[in-house]
């Protein structure tokens, strides 16, 4: 049993689809993860909502998201698509990390800025905006770097709710001609020449901040 | 109305309890692995040889670059093709959790032996230790403690991830919710229980590794954080240092 050049050349062009769908799976999952990660961040400050928030976001951190991508694929209304099923849940189930990571940065910032704040009697839009997030979210940036890649290493799980990636293709084409081995082959090489540069991007990002 | 959910769960408990064990014995098992080759390989990476780190830093970048799925199919569906063996599904689950985790856990024991002191190591080397006695009494113990943490993550990530077995027919948690929502045609319940069930082994994990991690600050001579009893190991010991981690 040898590499099959023909099945390859079949294969490929589909699994660079799924590479698409991959990528913007990953993208929108992460601009929601970012969002919400921060109002997670925030809102866990205030009083009687902050703890409601922050364990149900525990929750959400601590179960699989492949059982959670398949509850929400089976309560989600028929209108909605397995694709915005999936970016949903990966968004949210990476906001509980990322809310993590905003924390640790928020709760870096030294004492004297909040009391400086206080002094001056800024509104609270500006205590964040201006005073605060610059601060916090310029020290987590390579943390929520490496939150990117693992999400990217994620998606395949999208392909047990149907969504069209890459994995999807691989382990249809792969049961269509019966040679699992190059396409799921194809797939981890793909993963490793998309995450390993990405990996490597991001620590050079992390090199950069962490000398200021 | 309201005693249908809680029917719904007690009436198949024994049969989530059985998914619920399977679960468990595979993250326990893709631990082990995973623990052993953090540690090989955590140490290689803190070697002078340019082969040992250059073995070590391809296993890391390698298996932190493929998703645990990818490579559980390669080995459950890849291998029977290319080679006359076949492995067992959970085998193949078990290995490519274990081969996964373990590449995040080598980097936390390198960067964990990497952080302690200089001046534990040229004292080890001013009493004229040898290097595997210097590892044993000296590094190591301190680089325990503070690896701990991290590792508490890795278990729970790798307890998660494990729910991707269900995909190549290993009846864990997940595939018996799977199999409960298409017989009784309720899956939100099906899955909501599995939900609840993770949740609960995820708790078990953390108040684990908990004990473990005051273990070794006893046996360093740091006291525990404050506060004592079964309750305080649910809270997180120190602000920030655990969440983030540098694990994923």
């Amino acid at each position: 049993m040898m590499w099959d050049w023909e099945f390859t050349a079949v294969v490929v062009p589909r699994l660079l689809d799924g590479l698409v769908i991959t990528v913007l799976a990953t993208l929108i999952g992460y601009l929601v993860a970012l969002a919400l990660g921060l109002a997670v961040a925030i809102v866990r400050r205030v009083r009687i909502i902050g703890p409601i928030v922050h364990a149900v976001m525990e929750f959400i951190r601590t179960t699989p998201l492949l059982v959670q991508l398949l509850f929400v694929f089976f309560l989600a209304p028929s209108g909605m698509t397995a694709l915005t099923v999936g970016i949903t849940v990966l968004g949210v189930h990476y906001a509980a990390y990322t809310a993590e990571v905003y924390r640790s940065g928020i709760e870096g910032v030294a004492k004297g800025q909040w009391e400086a704040c206080r002094a001056l009697s800024l509104p609270p839009l500006r205590v964040w905006g201006a005073v605060i997030l610059p601060q916090a979210i310029r020290k987590v940036i390579p943390a929520l770097g490496n939150y990117l890649i693992a999400m990217f290493k994620d998606t395949p799980l999208l392909y047990a709710i149907t969504v069209q990636e890459m994995m999807f293709h691989a382990s249809g084409l792969g049961g269509q001609y019966f040679r699992n081995f190059e396409a799921i082959t194809l797939v981890g090489l793909l993963f490793v020449l998309v995450s390993v540069p990405s990996a490597i991007l991001i620590r050079r990002l992390e090199r950069r901040y962490a000398a200021v | 109305m309201g005693s249908i959910p809680v029917d719904f769960f007690i009436d198949r408990f024994p049969l989530y309890l059985e998914g619920a064990g399977t679960t468990f014995t595979i993250t326990v098992l893709g631990t082990a692995l995973a623990f052993v080759l953090a540690m090989v390989i955590g140490v290689l990476g803190t070697l002078r040889n340019p082969v040992a780190r250059g073995v070590a830093s391809f296993y890391t970048e390698t298996f932190r670059g493929i998703a645990a799925l990818v490579l559980m199919f390669w080995m459950a569906f890849s291998i029977p093709q290319i080679t006359p063996y076949e492995l067992d599904v959970t085998f193949a689950a078990v290995l490519a959790l274990g081969l996964n985790v373990g590449a995040y856990g080598a980097e936390v024991v390198r960067a964990s032996i990497n952080a302690v002191p200089k001046a534990q190591t040229e004292a080890t080397i001013a009493l004229n230790m040898t290097w595997a006695r210097r590892m044993r009494l000296v590094i190591l113990p301190q680089a325990w403690a503070q690896m701990l943490p991290t590792f508490g993550n890795l278990v729970i990530e790798l307890m998660k991830a494990s729910a991707i077995v269900s995909l190549i027919g290993v009846t864990d948690l997940t595939q018996v919710a799977r199999l409960q929502g298409q017989a009784s045609g309720q899956t939100i319940l099906a899955f909501g229980s599995a939900l609840v069930m993770y949740f609960v082994i995820a708790q078990v994990l953390i108040v684990g590794v908990r004990l473990l991690e005051r273990r070794a600050n006893r046996r360093l001579g740091r006291t525990p954080p404050a506060g004592g009893g079964l309750l305080a190991l649910l809270r997180p010991p120190t602000v920030g240092a655990t969440a983030t981690g540098g694990a994923r």
